[in-house]
């Protein structure tokens, strides 16, 4: 390791902070036991997935995109399916259910994204078909030479390009580029006092902008899955994910078959940091199994998982701050964009997890954001440790210190006077409890040698909230900007709500359009709305969204 | 050229669980008749140590030695529903889970030794090393070997229990934001120790000291290997990794582990971690997820301490030498702050 080593231990723990809050006199909690796997791990004999083996095994790899966007004309299989070894080319048709969103399990969200897209490709790297071949350079020389006739579309890549008038469409359904929440704005809103008033009162304005990068998961392990027929018309699939049931129930949507029929297997996985939650190779494994008979196995190399393997999303923020000479925070307003890429995946949910979260661990008594979920034609975007916080931590952290600076204030104690307390009101009207977070400034104050004030050396997180600080306040400035029409629902926090629809003809009022059953139609195109197909949503199950 | 050094600091909070709730977990136990416990879910060991840390939660509640018991998960055929192992809900979530199944397979163990023992199952206390006896009594005892085998082969009993944690989906107001995201918290503060060279831009993390709140530290070296390995990774986010350097460009977008930067060994920084315990009222012992978070605080430490060290203020992650440079030239070189 590089830099100084001190004196310091490398790790303690302040089992004196909190002491009157815990029980430390258990017999199995608290021990350093030996982890039950770590034998297996550190010799490289615990099995994953990619360790499971096949006779006949079969290896499926996609034909990709070259473009950020474009039609696809046509698919020339017949040169690729010539080439030895080929046993079968899978293409949008051989998909039962060739769309899905993945909160779908959650009702959020209107299916959006191909299994292997038909007509339009909304970023380089997008799959429209799928070899399957008996070993993995036979399939990869296969994939060489399937023809496709692409027709280059308009492209966008920036967020705040993607929301001007104008810009390129990426998806039909969001004909503004941006995801509708609650069926009713175009961003998700969180309003909390009046922050232009308090603005206005404040001594000090600070604004700033943020920009959060894409970040690659990195799992030495590559996602993947092995499927296998297995009897009674079942399937068993060996996986890296790492979410079993949410995996399943996607493999039971897109390919319309009882999730009875299906038979997971995961659980030790080689790294994931969120990555591994998407289900893309689930599906396609199963359905190579159900139409070849044999076991197949979809895997990314190194290149698909970094550049086709949705990353970390980039986000933008813009926060501005009304500050007080003495330090104290009355304002604080965000703007927020998250890029999803082409299609939403989880990114509409991190966005409300976001909003949940500002703004970040201060008692603010005015708050304020607009934060969207935009398309781009890059790569979707998934989770990612710390997914929906994250970035706009960075974005508040490195605020605060910009701050500090403005008021000519220690970056601990500016922290530590803003710091919410037990019994505050949060922004989310809630509130607080269990609060921790000045303790932690005070032991890496005294850790750093950094010098605190008597005061904020006696600050608690315990003690000074509540009272004043756990009213709500008198007046909240609301607005009706981003209104949208011709959505339904939407958003899985809406109890009762109908499930999402198809928006009609863009910004009018439509009776519901139907959902799509393959590709999205022309919105003008009349259809009945598919049944249910697939297994029971998880928030069926639970209740809460019964249709 | 000369090399600069600053310090940074940053603190955080992150919620625990999936926004709103609605994400449940369910755990299910049995013993064998040798008093051998099995807990079979669906949750998935990504290396953090799901099966540890809930081998522990269930042999600390069932009051049995923790070899005793094995964890298995995920298989679909035997494990019940998870919601998976992500937004660091793994413990919290699961772990509730096993307790509630935990106390279902105890109270019939114990039951099992009540009978044979012949007193009230409520006076009976496990011992945490494979023993049963009546509370102030040690003397009258039976192994929890012996009372499984009672209840498989005399007595016609299964010891086996069902959990289940759910935090029901709550809503979300569409204009003031209104909403419960989660019940509990885990908290962070850091303070980072960087080196600049104002002749290459290279930044060198050369120290990180922090502290971090987990609830409990449910298994302390657990513990600090996420903190460890997270905080690299915040180290790692602050100053290499992107998939696209010249974001919103995709241009020189990285295939492989030679392209794609990421510290390397030498690279890694000293890490001072204290660990802080405030129990949370559902956790299980007062568990959080340390996960995630530990990342976090890592990220605007770093921008903050190249402020300190040189006036450049860099709010586009990574703080690569090429925008520390950019930097320096546009305010005329290096203008060191030294706050901290």
């Amino acid at each position: 390791m590089s830099g100084t080593l001190t004196d310091q231990p490398m790790i303690d723990f302040r089992k004196e902070i909190f002491a009157d809050e815990r029980d430390d006199n258990l017999n199995e909690i608290g021990k350093p036991t030996r982890r039950q796997d770590i034998t297996g791990h550190v010799t490289g004999r615990s099995p994953f997935y990619d360790d499971h083996l096949f006779e006949g095994l079969l290896h499926i790899r996609c034909v990709r995109s070259p473009h950020h966007a474009a039609r696809v004309r046509r698919i020339d299989l017949s040169a690729a399916e010539r080439m030895p070894g080929v046993v079968r080319i899978l293409t949008g048709k051989d998909v039962p259910r060739n769309l899905n969103t993945l909160l779908s399990l959650l009702d959020f969200g209107i299916d959006d994204e191909p299994v292997l897209s038909t007509d339009r490709v909304r970023y380089r790297g997008e799959p429209v078909a799928a070899v399957i071949a008996t070993s993995e350079a036979r399939a990869r020389d296969a994939v060489a030479k399937v023809l496709v006739e692409w027709e280059p579309l308009p492209h966008v890549l920036d967020v705040e390009e993607a929301i001007k008038p104008g810009a390129p469409v990426v998806l039909d359904i969001y004909p503004s580029n941006k995801f509708i929440y609650h069926g009713k704005y175009d961003h998700q809103k969180l309003r909390y006092g009046d922050v232009e008033a308090a603005f206005r009162q404040a001594d000090h304005i600070v604004e700033g902008r943020y920009q959060m990068s894409p970040i690659e998961q990195a799992p030495i392990e590559t996602c993947g899955a092995i499927a296998t027929p297995e009897q009674n018309g079942r399937y068993a699939c060996y996986s890296a994910t790492q979410a079993l049931f949410f995996s399943l129930a996607v493999s039971s949507k897109v390919l319309e078959m009882p999730s009875s029929r299906l038979h997971f297997i995961g659980g030790t996985v080689g790294g994931g940091f969120g990555g591994k939650v998407d289900s893309i190779h689930e599906p396609l494994a199963i359905l190579g199994a159900m139409l070849t008979g044999r076991p197949c196995k979809c895997m990314w190399d190194r290149e698909e998982e970094m550049q086709v393997g949705a990353p970390r999303g980039a986000e933008r923020w813009y926060i501005k701050d009304g500050v007080m000479r003495d330090g104290r925070i009355i304002a604080r307003s965000f703007t927020g964009y998250f890029d999803s890429g082409a299609y939403t995946r989880l990114s509409s949910y991190a966005i409300i997890k976001g909003v949940g979260h500002l703004p970040g661990p201060y008692t603010i008594p005015n708050v304020s954001a607009n934060v969207y979920c935009v398309y781009t034609n890059r790569t979707p975007a998934t989770a990612m440790r710390g997914f929906g916080i994250t970035g706009v931590d960075f974005a508040i952290e490195a605020h605060m210190d910009k701050v500090a600076d403005t008021v000519g204030l220690n970056p601990i104690e500016l922290r530590i006077l803003n710091a919410y307390r037990d019994g505050d009101m949060k922004a989310h009207r809630r509130l607080a409890k269990n609060c921790a977070l000045i303790e932690c400034c005070q032991v890496v104050a005294e850790k750093a040698g950094v010098k605190l004030s008597p005061a904020m050396l006696a600050a608690s997180s315990r003690k000074g909230g509540g009272g004043d600080r756990a009213r709500l306040p008198t007046n909240t400035a609301t607005d009706q900007d981003g209104l949208v029409r011709g959505f339904q629902g939407g958003s899985y926090g809406r109890k009762g709500a109908k499930p999402a629809s198809l928006p009609g003809l863009s910004q009018t009022i439509q009776s519901a359009a139907p959902m799509p059953a393959q590709t999205p139609p022309p919105a003008t195109a009349p259809q009945q709305p598919p049944p249910r197909v697939g297994s029971m949503r998880f928030s069926s199950l639970s209740g809460f969204r019964r249709r | 050229m000369a090399l600069h050094r600053g310090r940074g600091f940053a603190a955080i909070n992150y919620p625990i669980g999936m926004n709103l709730g609605g994400d449940p977990s369910q755990a299910l136990i049995h013993s064998n008749p040798d008093g051998k416990f099995t807990v079979a879910l669906s949750a998935i060991d990504l290396g953090q140590g799901m099966k540890s840390v809930t081998r522990q939660i269930a042999a600390e509640t069932l009051g049995v030695p923790v070899t005793d018991v094995y964890v298995d998960t995920a298989d679909s055929d035997t494990g019940p529903h998870d919601m998976g192992s992500f937004a660091s809900r793994g413990t919290h979530r699961m772990g509730n889970a096993v307790i509630m199944a935990a106390k279902e397979a105890r109270a019939v163990m114990l039951e099992a030794a009540a009978e044979e023992l012949e007193v009230d199952a409520a006076d009976l206390v496990t011992d945490g090393r494979g023993n049963i006896h009546v509370r102030g009594a040690p003397g009258r005892s039976i192994t929890t070997m012996a009372a499984a085998q009672a209840a498989q082969f005399k007595q016609g009993r299964t010891i086996a229990g069902r959990g289940i944690f759910l935090i029901p989906l709550s809503d979300v107001d569409p204009d003031t934001g209104e909403m419960t995201p989660v019940s509990t918290f885990a908290h962070a503060a850091m303070l980072v120790e960087v080196e600049v060279d104002d002749e290459t831009g290279e930044v060198t993390i050369t120290d990180m000291k922090s502290a971090y709140e987990v609830g409990r530290a449910l298994n302390p070296r657990l513990v600090e290997q996420q903190l460890r390995g997270g905080a690299w990774m915040g180290m790692s986010h602050a100053a290499w990794e992107t998939t696209e350097p010249y974001y919103p460009a995709r241009d020189h977008g990285p295939v492989d582990f030679n392209t794609y930067l990421m510290p390397g060994p030498g690279d890694l920084a000293p890490h001072h971690i204290s660990v802080l315990e405030r129990p949370a009222e559902d956790g299980p012992y007062g568990g959080k997820g340390p996960g995630e978070m530990c990342a976090n605080p890592v990220l605007p430490a770093v921008v903050n301490a190249v402020y300190d060290a040189i006036g450049v203020r860099v709010d586009e992650l990574p703080v690569t030498p090429e925008k520390v440079l950019r930097g320096l030239r546009a305010q005329g070189g290096a203008k060191p702050r030294r706050r901290l």
